[in-house]
């Protein structure tokens, strides 16, 4: 039996409905548990195949009262879907936030988030796709593969990398000792150990709840168009950044070089989430606090979905303003001329030229004077609905995946601590610790490998 | 040169006589072949050059396994051990794990008096030189899709004397003989263990075929005449009081015995100072020795530079036998000279006046890399040609004997024409140890250890028959006698446990009063005696009381039962990860598909699978550098070759 499997299957947008598949055996079960129809009755799994029906998703745990979207759900049951496996899609209208606690909820019933590519795979080794398109599939998996990847380790940044790292390494220890002690019981001895396991679990346990509920709170959890806001330094960046939020959250003054390192705002547009980060001003610099801004800015401009290009228009290019042209080159960008309300030093005549290329999206703005803005947030949503620009669907899918992962891990730790006050023997624990650790491996892309046998040796004085 | 070489047919030769070649060739003669052991030397058969020791936790288990699959070790040592202690027993069952100190002599003795009684087996004086091999028909025309050279296949060996032993099978059991250096400080000697003759050609015939080798390096002790040290001064280390044997097929009243005692002491800051004073004449620190040494049996040097603040490392003083006065010293193998090592011993307790019969001293050797085995141990370029053992990478004498039983099996196997052989990781300790030697990179002597295995609740040496003596009777080792017997005991085990989870127990007084008076708390509802026996405090035993309608049932039985119940939670978890894991083993790889057809596979993925050649996705998902995604890619292809097939 295949596991069943589950996922966001459309672009993340505000605008539209979403759709969460879900795929497999249990498929109309697990979502039985969750539908209610408009008068209360889960009644999805007597429903026949190829058909449509208007209802509530509902938290099963609440009593079912909980609502959390009005949704439609379609059944389709095998051979005769996409995955020729049971499929149930549910479209929900409430946005990304409650499509993916749509997500979530199939998830806690018994599904488990589908692999890059994976529905596709699934279509094709249960025939459903001829073999004309293996290759198409196999790269499918690979480049969304890829994405995911790149999207994972980009919001990873930080605290929450070091804190699982962190947990990690404490984790290993205790695992390498239990081992040590197991492998070598006349030289490491596990007397007393107890209750060193069990303060270490409780403090884990901690650990990870805390960010769990962090998850919960959405900072683990950013999706949008990843929007990035580059120009030299006191092109107005933050000034703009302030106007798009409301509120004075960069510092705004006419020294340059005032933003020293980035900042993230999560914003919304015409229904259009942007996930903008301001960057430090682009210079060649020897502030050594600094510099480390500059790379930093650089280095989101390189994953980022769209950019935004403050240049300021009173006065003239300099090679700062060549080396961002640079840097952004290839990339979807949208050109600022800020600073309208002085006297225009460049043109759009000028960026086209530096740029040999008719098709630049130009806007004329004054951030002081709050003119021109309409004009950006327009065209970022004519951008958005032609598809040129587009959400980062796997954003919220590595997330989700984040979430599940660090959920599995404190699970685990659990299994941990009912065993140790059952007082099973040691060896008992180290298995759900090494669950745990493989578990928050999976977030910072770390395979097991020879881990424990390494950290046993390093660690531990064994043998003969 | 006109002279007339002697020129034999057999079956199968196996080179070697140690714990592996031991197995190999009783399984090979005992499944019906014409069967020839070479050694360099008749008395070094089944010789154990380092510890006295058979055993210890998880070798204890591949003892088990060794013995269940019809193996010879569990027998001998059960024969020959001068103490025994099963480890870990305050721990779960999974990790129990019987250790034996060895009576080497007589563990020696009675491994070759089993070997000379052996029909269609031959043992020969001779150092193998050379490997006979012809290319294979069917692979001629084709090629191979890598650009390498035809598969070939063995036709026989050839000694040092010039006389070939034509046969079907070879099985490599080298051991450390292989160009083997020791190295006791300054002084080198191209000798193999305990000065015995190396063997110097066989590696060029091995690299003229394509071959890949490698060197390992691995240390012993010092022995030291038992006259000269003073136990009043240690520790005195008893054996269990009720001795478990390791075979199943050993009568427990058997292995009673008189048990002899071990000594512990520990080493100290003088120790340690002459130590470090004296690392520039270590010829492992000095960098005159190029192998790579084992991690989990460091030398005294390499603990006390490793392990700098530990102020002291226990020292384990064991008998060689019951017949000579040498005497082991577990903990303080090194490769220093001569002059420092008396000098190092004399500061520990007991030591004062040692006088050492033997030096310590480090050994190279050359071996494998085994990722160029299948599974079987059957070499992936060469029809024919398996090996096990240190040989393969390995260390320790079970380590050993575990593969040369499965080497031997299959090389009998494949000449009977039938299927070879595969122990998976779900299945034993040796699938563990099998698999990680030809999947993972190995830079150092494999060791087994428990936590390699990620499936151990299921894989305890006190199951070991009910794993795999099925495997044995398939293979045709196991008699049908045997094989009979383990199914009647799966079938009372079963059944028992059947018996207990649906006997219901009521709250009542009786039951109540019972509960309280074995340190238990009372029902609130009623449950049933499986129920129970989950309950820590309580066990099979202490339930008699309640459970009037039981029958009498041997002791393995009602052990089986017991860890069934207790610890049913964690392993149907386990169980459930088999399943899982199953599904990806039973995905097969054709040998000849061609990963550069496998367009979406990453760069380094590609280059793994072509370099290890997975015989099935689940391997091919273990070797580093292969990522899910690359696999998810693997499978889809492999739906596409089978349809186009």
């Amino acid at each position: 039996m295949q596991p069943t499997i589950a996922a966001i299957s459309t672009p993340m947008s505000e605008a539209g409905i979403g759709i969460v598949r879900v795929s497999g055996d249990d498929a109309v079960n697990i979502v039985n548990e969750i539908f209610r129809s408009k008068s209360g009755r889960k009644i999805l799994s007597t429903f026949a195949s190829h058909t449509i029906h208007y209802g509530f998703i509902v938290k099963p745990e609440a009593g079912g009262d909980e609502v959390i979207d009005e949704v439609m759900v379609s059944l389709m049951r095998a051979p005769r879907s996409y995955t020729a496996e049971d499929t149930v899609e549910i479209n929900c209208h409430g946005g990304i936030l409650v499509v993916g606690e749509v997500l979530e909820t199939v998830l806690q019933n018994g599904a488990r988030l589908a692999q890059p590519g994976e529905f596709t795979k699934r279509a094709f080794l249960n025939g459903r796709i001829d073999l004309s398109k293996a290759e198409a599939v196999m790269d499918i998996i690979q480049s969304k593969n890829r994405l995911a990847l790149k999207s994972s380790m980009g919001q990873l940044r930080g605290s929450v990398s070091d804190l699982v790292k962190r947990l990690r390494e404490g984790i290993l220890y205790e695992i390498a000792f239990i081992e040590s002690a197991l492998d070598d019981p006349e030289h490491i001895s596990l007397d007393g150990y107890m209750e060193r396991l069990s303060e270490k679990t409780e403090e884990i346990i901690v650990e990870l709840k805390k960010l769990l509920d962090s998850s919960e709170n959405g900072k683990i959890l950013k999706e949008g168009v990843h929007t990035v806001i580059v120009g030299k330094p006191n092109a107005g960046k933050s000034s703009l950044l302030n106007l798009l939020v409301g509120e004075e959250k960069a510092i705004v003054t006419d020294v340059a070089g005032t933003t020293r390192d980035v900042l993230e705002e999560h914003i919304r547009l015409n229904g259009i989430s942007l996930h903008v980060i301001d960057t430090a001003g682009i210079r060649f610099t020897e502030d050594a606090v600094e510099k480390i801004g500059v790379e930093k800015a650089k280095k989101y401009a390189l994953d980022a979905d769209l950019i935004i290009y403050m240049v300021d228009s009173s006065v003239p290019l300099n090679e700062n303003d060549d080396d961002i042209m640079k840097m952004i080159q290839g990339k979807k960008t949208i050109f600022l001329l800020n600073k309208t309300d002085l006297d225009m030093v460049v043109t759009e005549e000028i960026l086209k030229q530096k740029n040999k290329n008719e098709g630049l999206e130009i806007i004329r703005i004054s951030a002081k004077e709050n003119t021109g803005i309409y004009l950006l947030e327009e065209k970022i949503k004519e951008m958005f609905f032609h598809g040129e620009i587009s959400f980062q669907e796997d954003v919220v899918i590595t997330n989700m995946r984040h979430k599940e992962a660090i959920r599995d891990a404190y699970e685990s730790m659990l299994q941990v601590r009912t065993s140790l006050e059952n007082h099973m023997p040691e060896d008992f624990y180290s298995i759900d610790l090494m669950s745990a650790y493989a578990s928050l491996g999976t977030i910072i892309g770390e395979e097991v490998g020879e881990d424990l046998v390494n950290e046993i040796f390093s660690k531990f004085c064994m043998g003969k | 040169m006109g002279m007339t070489q002697i020129k034999e047919q057999v079956d199968v030769c196996v080179v070697g006589a140690g714990h592996a070649g031991c197995e190999a060739a009783l399984a090979c003669a005992r499944m019906g072949l014409e069967t020839v052991i070479f050694t360099v030397n008749v008395d070094s058969i089944a010789l154990m050059p380092c510890n006295p020791n058979i055993g210890g936790s998880s070798k204890g288990h591949l003892v088990r396994e060794v013995d269940a699959l019809g193996g010879e070790m569990g027998k001998i040592i059960d024969r020959t051990f001068i103490q025994s202690k099963m480890l870990n027993v305050s721990k779960g069952p999974a990790v129990h794990s019987l250790r034996a100190q060895a009576d080497k002599a007589e563990y020696s003795r009675a491994m070759r008096k089993v070997l000379e009684n052996q029909e269609h087996l031959t043992i020969k004086q001779a150092e193998v030189c050379e490997l006979l091999t012809e290319d294979m028909e069917d692979d001629m025309e084709a090629g191979k899709p890598d650009g390498k050279k035809h598969r070939k296949k063995i036709t026989g060996v050839k000694t040092f004397t010039g006389a070939v032993y034509e046969c079907k099978a070879v099985v490599l059991c080298t051991g450390t003989y292989l160009k083997a250096r020791c190295l006791c400080g300054e002084a080198i000697t191209h000798t193999g263990p305990n000065g015995l003759q190396a063997a110097n050609h066989l590696t060029d015939s091995l690299i003229s075929l394509g071959i890949e080798m490698r060197r390992f390096k691995t240390g012993t002790p010092a022995r030291m005449d038992k006259r000269s040290l003073d136990f009043s001064k240690m520790e005195e280390q008893f054996g269990d009081e009720r001795v478990v044997p390791f075979s199943f097929s050993t009568n427990p009243e058997d292995v009673q015995i008189d048990q002899v005692s071990c000594w512990l002491t520990y080493t100290n800051g003088k120790t340690h100072e002459i130590i470090r004073g004296n690392l520039d004449r270590s010829p492992i620190y000095a960098g005159v020795i190029e192998g790579t040494g084992p991690r989990y049996c460091p030398s005294i040097e390499d603990k006390v530079v490793k392990f700098a603040d530990k102020e002291r490392h226990q020292v384990f003083i064991e008998p060689e036998g019951l017949h000579t006065n040498e005497m082991y010293v577990g903990g303080m193998s090194s490769s220093l000279p001569e002059d420092v090592q008396l000098a190092m011993y004399r500061t520990v307790p007991g030591l004062e006046h040692c006088k050492i019969v033997r030096n310590a001293y480090a050994i190279e050797y050359d071996c494998i890399n085994p990722k160029q085995l299948y599974p079987t141990l059957e070499f992936k370029e060469i029809k024919g040609l398996f090996s096990g053992g240190q040989f393969n990478g390995s260390s320790g004498y079970e380590e050993a004997a575990a593969q040369g039983l499965v080497g031997g099996i299959n090389a009998a196997l494949s000449i009977l024409g039938k299927k070879q052989m595969t122990i998976d990781r779900s299945e034993a300790y040796i699938g563990v140890l099998i698999d990680d030697l030809v999947t993972k990179d190995n830079f150092e002597p494999y060791r087994m250890m428990t936590s390699r295995a990620e499936y151990r609740l299921l894989l305890r040496q006190d199951n070991a028959d009910l794993r795999l003596r099925e495997k044995g009777y398939f293979a045709g080792l196991v008699p049908e006698e045997l094989y009979r017997e383990t199914l009647k005991k799966k079938a009372m085990i079963e059944e028992e446990v059947v018996r207990l989870k649906n006997l219901s127990v009521g709250a009542s007084k009786p039951v109540q009063d019972f509960l309280l008076s074995k340190g238990s708390t009372a029902l609130k509802t009623g449950t049933s005696m499986a129920e129970l026996m989950c309950r820590p405090e309580l066990s099979y035993e202490i339930l008699a009381e309640l459970d009037t309608d039981r029958k009498p049932l041997p002791k393995d039985v009602i052990e089986q039962v017991e860890i069934e119940i207790k610890y049913e939670g964690y392993i149907v978890r386990q169980l459930r990860q088999v399943h899982q894991f199953k599904k990806m083993e039973k995905k097969k790889i054709p040998h000849d598909l061609d990963y550069r057809d496998v367009k979406s596979l990453r760069l380094e993925a590609r280059q793994k699978l072509m370099d290890y050649k997975p015989v099935s996705v689940g391997q091919a998902s273990r070797i580093s550098g292969v990522s899910p995604a690359d696999i998810s890619v693997l499978l889809v292809y492999l739906e596409q070759y089978q349809r186009n097939e």
